[in-house]
């Protein structure tokens, strides 16, 4: 937490989600959001149905649901890689057509190029935008810093521990200063200690920047302690069960010991108590089913998505 | 573990002298183990070059041994001082179609030209292909058939075309290179992951952009042990294109040796050869060395002591 706080606080109020375009810009809103994929075989899958809930700009919202409620598909439909086939996915109440400008994606995986410095990964989001290699390269360098990783520049990604990947990836999920951050369960590989240290590095990178974030977790106490609002989704198919707000003061601190908060523990047992039965329904319908989940294929997308989908099954 | 005996005299102490006191113990656990280990690493290779000598002599001096009692027909098998007279005779004296050096060179030039066009079409239609969906769709069959073909066939239409000249023999190598290339290319390019490629998008990277920094270092790793063999077609395509017709070159050595009945010919062109090609092979391996060197080292680097 040390490094996280040094640096460019003041321009962070100054000029935030890198002055591309205001506050605003950051909302994300998805109305009516309905996506079906189909499998090779033609049999139709719909991985979520009606999905409503806002991100105001600047809040920190998780998203829990069991395994394979469509949590993933909702992260890629507002990072613009995927499209939604009924409904729609505005961030900055504009339609998210192509990708969606000022985002950043925090993967389950490990997204670093294996074959590229930890300095190159950091600085390939500055690259990408065009700004000169000089630059990016000092940028990357203030970023890894600020990460607790100065030093490990030269490094390749697999001469490091996980946890200290976890930080490359955020530092190259941040660096380009983007308004909106979406995490799909990046912290979900790591041991419980390193996680609760990532968790308290992040809290600490998005109170200087203020983006807004999608996390998406399986981990309601970690949902409840890092967010504004945790929702919590169905399974087969994903829709919305409910939406809470979380009042917890901040800045939070410590995530390990924020669970000790009786408020903490009154809103953890009160969104457990309406997930329960959500897990234990999706636990007793995978052991029934064989499931279609993954399968990704043409289905009510246009334009530039045709051709990435996704994980695509060929 | 002395745990026991040490642990009453542990306990009178501060935690960073028992730290200290147990690095210096793991240290010199640590020098034995190292000292043994480089000991039985030395001795196992000793072994090994031992067991590589034996077997070349056994091999080498059975054929010698064994041509010389007849055997076996040294007028048909050769024999081993038979090859080494010959190779002499070749370095000192030439062949019957110039220097042996300029049968070399001639060789080489088409093999490597072939190479390195091989190589080029290869990688740029196999990264192309393994991006673009629809031209893989479309022109995949047809590469799938002319991959059919006996290719060496090829040859001769390309004599009709190009006469008996370098041209030709080029040509023949570099498309026996150029489907190997191919094949690692574009599966290289498919085997992509779809996370680096959708992370890159969301950052902001060009489709130029996404070739360059993700899929083709992707896929060199695919390309570059596709290069090994390509090298042996390379050298097959020149060989067997002097065969087919020329006026120089080794494939020319071995047919004129055939031609004679001279199986020591044959088979000191071919200990000529099988140099180049170790050679190039070590080239190729530098070469591999040095664009992967990214890539963690593998378990067998790192031998458990």
């Amino acid at each position: 937490m040390t490094a996280a706080h040094s640096g460019q606080t003041l321009d962070a109020g100054a000029d935030p989600g890198g002055g591309r375009a205001g506050r605003a810009s950051a909302r994300i809103e998805l109305s009516g959001v309905t996506r079906r994929f189909t499998s090779p075989t033609g049999k139709v899958f719909t991985a979520l149905r009606d999905v409503n809930f806002t991100v105001e700009p600047g809040q920190f919202c998780a998203v829990v649901g069991p395994t394979g409620c469509g949590k993933s598909t909702t992260l890629g439909m507002v990072a613009g890689l995927d499209r939604p086939s009924a409904g729609s996915v505005r961030v900055g109440g504009a339609e998210v057509d192509g990708i969606t400008e000022g985002v950043s994606f925090m993967f389950q995986q490990d997204a670093l190029l294996p074959w590229k410095t930890v300095l190159a990964n950091v600085a390939l989001g500055p690259v990408f935008r065009g700004v000169g290699k000089k630059q990016a390269q000092a940028s990357a360098r203030d970023w890894l810093g600020r990460v607790g990783l100065r030093g490990f520049e030269d490094h390749h990604p697999h001469q490091l521990s996980g946890g200290m990947r976890k930080r490359v990836a955020m530092a190259a999920a941040l660096i380009n200063e983007p308004s909106i951050l979406l995490m799909d369960e990046p912290f979900g590989a790591l041991d419980v200690q390193t996680k609760a240290i990532m968790s308290n590095e992040l809290l600490g990178l998005w109170e200087e920047l203020k983006p807004s974030v999608l996390f998406i977790t399986h981990d309601l106490e970690e949902a409840v302690a890092l967010s504004d609002r945790v929702v919590v989704m169905t399974s087969g198919p994903g829709t919305i069960k409910g939406v809470y707000d979380i009042d917890l003061p901040r800045p939070r601190g410590a995530v390990q010991e924020i669970r000790f908060e009786p408020r903490f523990l009154e809103l953890h047992h009160q969104i457990w108590e309406s997930l329960k039965d959500e897990v234990q329904r999706a636990y007793a319908d995978t052991g029934g089913t064989s499931g279609t989940a993954g399968v990704e294929g043409a289905s009510g997308s246009s334009g530039s998505s045709g051709r990435s989908k996704p994980a695509g099954e060929r | 573990m002395a745990i026991t005996s040490q642990s009453k005299e542990r306990q009178m102490q501060t935690p960073d002298q028992i730290r200290s006191a147990l690095q210096s113990e793991i240290a010199a656990d640590e020098a034995t183990v190292t000292a043994r280990a480089l000991r039985q690493a030395r001795k196992r290779k000793l072994q090994v070059n031992a067991g590589r000598a034996l077997l070349g002599v056994l091999v080498v001096g059975g054929w010698q041994l064994f041509a010389q009692w007849k055997i076996i027909d040294p007028f048909f098998f050769g024999q081993p001082s038979g090859i080494v007279r010959q190779l002499v005779d070749w370095f000192q004296h030439g062949t019957s179609f110039g220097s042996i050096w300029s049968q070399i060179g001639v060789t080489m030039e088409e093999a490597l030209l072939g190479f390195v066009y091989g190589v080029l079409g290869g990688v740029v239609l196999g990264v192309l292909l393994g991006q673009v969906r629809f031209l893989a769709d479309v022109i995949g069959p047809y590469i799938k058939i002319v991959n059919a073909v006996p290719r060496i066939v090829l040859g001769s239409i390309f004599f009709v075309w190009l006469g008996l000249g370098t041209p030709a023999k080029v040509l023949l190598a570099s498309v026996l290179v150029f489907f190997v290339v191919f094949f690692n290319a574009f599966q290289g390019v498919r085997e992509v992951d779809r996370v680096f490629v959708n992370n890159a998008r969301v950052l902001g990277a060009s489709r130029l952009q996404i070739t360059r920094h993700v899929v083709l270092p992707s896929a060199l790793t695919w390309i570059t042990a596709s290069l090994h063999v390509a090298f042996g077609f390379a050298v097959i395509g020149a060989i067997v294109g002097e065969f087919l017709g020329a006026q120089q070159g080794l494939g020319l050595v071995i047919s004129d040796a055939q031609n004679h009945f001279n199986p020591n010919g044959v088979f000191a062109a071919m200990v000529i050869i099988a140099v180049i090609a170790l050679t190039a092979e070590s080239g190729i391996s530098f070469l591999e060395k040095k664009l992967l060197a990214w890539r963690p080292p593998s378990s067998t680097e790192v031998a458990g002591i």
